[in-house]
């Protein structure tokens, strides 16, 4: 993890649950604005941050909307004029924001929010799936899932870079598993305040020519310029192609903008985590706390010889596609685990992805789409273990291609 | 501008340019000229979703010389929320280019569907916050830009094209929604009402509203044409006529340490010390296609006389807290 002790030695383990890992991060970014309502399992991030505020540790703004709806509106509004703006949310609470989030990718707006992943209702239930942000993938948020606590808070400092590139200008959302690495508490590495404050820097601005000449994109007296503006037949489609363009060159800004990160605390993710994957004939892909289980699985696998490994998908959009394509090269089966169901739909998003990436490529691995962990339940060893087991027995497997199977449910 | 007169603001150049693709007679031009007028330097404009911001903003034109931002149809005061929180916060650090002006106003504009309906939880939540900024509410009492159907504005027994007048249910069965009375009872600091035919008035009522720390509220009638079903050039008689019959009287609250003082602006205290010259409801309500159903084919009298009655009710509270 570390080159060498010294840069150890400049970081401070703190225990840290996955919430207080995004507040502690955000703490020290000291965005401007932050709006938030309380929502299980997001609301420690809420609390810890009113700590700050209470305290005097920040001197951000805290609006304590009366809505979800409302928090993401209160960030277009705040981004809109120039401040760095944060939210967090789980499940309802990002359904209720639903209008807003492409408002605010449409307006450009490099807002910050945290997704406790939680299902959603109905029936109510406040435990960790993905069908939440799952939903929101074509929102125009760039999307990152995170593994573990350590990625939680490093992801909510390289962010604010990502999102405010000239050449990006969009929202992102840090999606972690709620309870599973919500409320986990885990060693985290942090920076002091001064190193984060210096790799953030100060907000960055495109230019745009308003009515009264070339300037930033922000409301500003000095040279008003009208955000929001009605755009019908004439502009629309353009300035949403544009908007995809900048979603997909935004994997070159979070690849570089991790390296510089990297450069600083040792840490490295990537877009696309590959573990084993060298000679790995069976892998799986999935996303989240679920991949530290899976690479406990693949260690105990290899242990007996059996050539299996993962692929972690951190950034999901805009899709990785061709690392992903590169990661799985030499595999002959793949299993998708995911905890989302795309209802009526061929499979769940991320089978439905890696399916069509792999349609235009000659080599093609047989792929088995799994659904697992919805609304909470515990995906153990034993069910990733299995499924390994399944998946190498190529022979068995034709009955299963094209049919979604589910992972621990009962009969 | 060192008086409020209209003489002096004539000079101040308009903030909202002619050429717009609002209606011919359209009032909401008219208070928006008039709100603009009053403002005291840099300001912020929001605006919600509606007739205002889809004709006066079509991509790439805009009439507004000022920074102004749509986002949605309900969130209005939510993001004047954020856009006075990000203000606050770069004016504390003294960061950035909006940190050198000493204030910078934030005024909300909004429809009564964006305001009475899908947007009442936003604008209670800010109110409650203590936001500091101004929201203007123009109600025409139906949801116009989407072809003028009934919203919780509507009075009662007005035809919408969601409450037509039938043969058996003649407009809007039910009664407009109190909001003044609701948006009061947020005990903040200033409340006015405002009508385009006293345009002096809607200017010091706007700079009271913007000049009081806190969030502040303007309620403006807005008579429209095409929904209300009038000859254009028939506007400002109408809107003056709304006051004139005290369905729509103009008046301030004030709190101030808690104690919440209600009082009538001239146009209305002028009716309250001289009843006789109070119009009645009918002289307002004939001259209205949404109501021509309770005069054709004969008048409809037990309707003229349960509005009548609800307006001289209401008129009678209002006076009893002005103290008259």
């Amino acid at each position: 993890m570390y080159r060498d002790d010294s840069e150890k030695m400049n970081q401070k383990l703190l225990g840290l649950n996955g919430d207080e890992a995004a507040a502690y991060a955000i703490k020290q970014v000291n965005p401007e604005v932050v709006a938030a309502y309380p929502i299980t399992p997001q609301t420690i991030i809420v609390e810890r941050f009113s700590e700050y505020v209470a305290n005097g540790l920040v001197d951000s703004e805290f609006v304590a909307v009366e809505s979800e709806h409302s928090a993401l509106s209160a960030c277009v509004g705040a981004s809109a004029t120039g401040a760095r703006a944060y939210t967090a949310t789980a499940a309802n609470g990002l359904a209720l924001m639903w209008e807003i989030l492409y408002i605010a990718s449409g307006m450009r707006q490099p807002i910050i929010m945290s997704i406790a992943n939680r299902a959603l209702s109905g029936p109510l239930n406040i435990h960790n799936d993905h069908s939440d942000s799952m939903g929101a993938r074509d929102s125009g948020w760039i999307q990152i899932y995170c593994e573990n606590c350590q990625e939680v808070y490093d992801s909510h400092i390289t962010a604010w870079r990502i999102a405010e590139n000239i050449n990006v200008q969009l929202p992102i959302m840090i999606c972690f598993d709620g309870f599973t690495i919500s409320h986990t508490m885990e060693n985290v590495f942090t920076l002091n305040d001064e190193i984060v404050q210096n790799f953030i820097g100060k907000r960055v601005f495109p230019k745009i020519t308003g009515h009264l000449g070339e300037t930033d994109l922000r409301l500003n007296p000095t040279c008003p310029i009208t955000m929001g503006a009605m755009d019908l037949q004439d502009y629309y489609f353009e300035h949403k192609v544009q908007q995809h363009e900048a979603l997909l060159n935004s994997l070159e800004v979070i690849e570089s903008v991790e390296n510089e990160f990297s450069e600083i605390t040792g840490r490295e993710y990537g877009l696309i985590q590959s573990y084993m994957m060298e000679d790995a004939d069976v892998a799986l892909i999935g996303m989240g706390s679920v991949m530290g289980t899976t690479k406990y699985v693949v260690d105990q696998l290899r242990s007996n010889g059996i050539k299996v490994g993962l692929i972690k998908i951190r950034c999901y959009r805009p899709f990785p596609k061709e690392k992903l394509v590169k990661a799985i090269s030499n595999c002959k089966v793949i299993g998708i685990i995911e905890k989302s169901l795309s209802f009526g739909s061929v499979g769940s998003p991320l089978y439905q992805d890696i399916k069509t990436v792999l349609y235009d490529y000659e080599k093609k691995p047989l792929i088995i789409g799994y659904v697992h962990g919805l609304g909470g339940r515990d995906t153990s060893p034993e069910n990733l273990k299995q499924i390994f087991q399944d998946l190498l027995k190529i022979d068995n497997l034709t009955k299963k291609i094209g049919n979604q199977q589910y992972i621990g449910l009962r009969e | 501008m060192s008086e409020l007169t209209l003489k002096n603001l004539s000079k101040k150049p308009d903030l909202i340019c002619p050429g717009a693709r609002l209606c011919s007679g359209c009032d909401e031009t008219i208070i928006v000229r008039l709100v603009l007028k009053a403002t005291r330097g840099p300001t912020i404009v929001t605006n919600a979703t509606g007739c205002l911001e889809v004709a006066t903003t079509s991509f790439p034109y805009t009439a507004w010389d000022l920074p102004w931002i749509h986002s949605a149809f309900e969130n209005t005061a939510a993001t004047a929320s954020g856009i006075e929180a990000a203000i606050k916060a770069m004016k504390k650090r003294k960061e950035g280019p909006l940190s050198n002006f000493e204030n910078i106003d934030v005024l909300a504009f909004a429809g009564d569907g964006g305001t009475y309906d899908i947007g009442f939880q936003a604008l209670s939540g800010a109110i409650e916050r203590g936001h500091d900024f101004t929201y203007i509410l123009l109600d025409n009492e139906a949801y116009m830009n989407t072809g003028i159907q009934r919203s919780g504005a509507t009075p009662f027994s007005a035809s919408t094209t969601t409450s037509p007048a039938g043969k058996i249910f003649l407009g809007k069965t039910e009664n407009k929604k109190p909001l003044d009375e609701i948006i009061i009872a947020h005990a903040l600091p200033y409340f006015a009402t405002i009508n385009a035919a006293w345009p002096l008035d809607v200017i010091k009522k706007t700079r009271k509203g913007i000049d009081i720390n806190g969030p502040t509220f303007l309620h403006a009638i807005v008579p429209c044409s095409r929904g209300w079903r009038f000859p254009p050039e028939k506007t400002i008689e109408i809107s003056r006529l709304a006051v004139q019959t005290c369905i729509f009287p103009l008046y301030e609250v004030n709190n101030y340490k808690g104690k919440t003082t209600y009082e009538l602006s001239s146009p209305s205290l002028s009716i309250a010390k001289r009843p006789e010259t109070k119009k009645t409801v009918e002289e307002y309500l004939k001259q209205q296609g949404r109501f021509s159903h309770l005069f054709k084919p004969e008048i409809n009298k037990e309707y003229l006389k349960q509005i009548q009655e609800t307006v001289d009710l209401k008129w009678s509270i209002l006076l009893d807290k002005c103290g008259i």
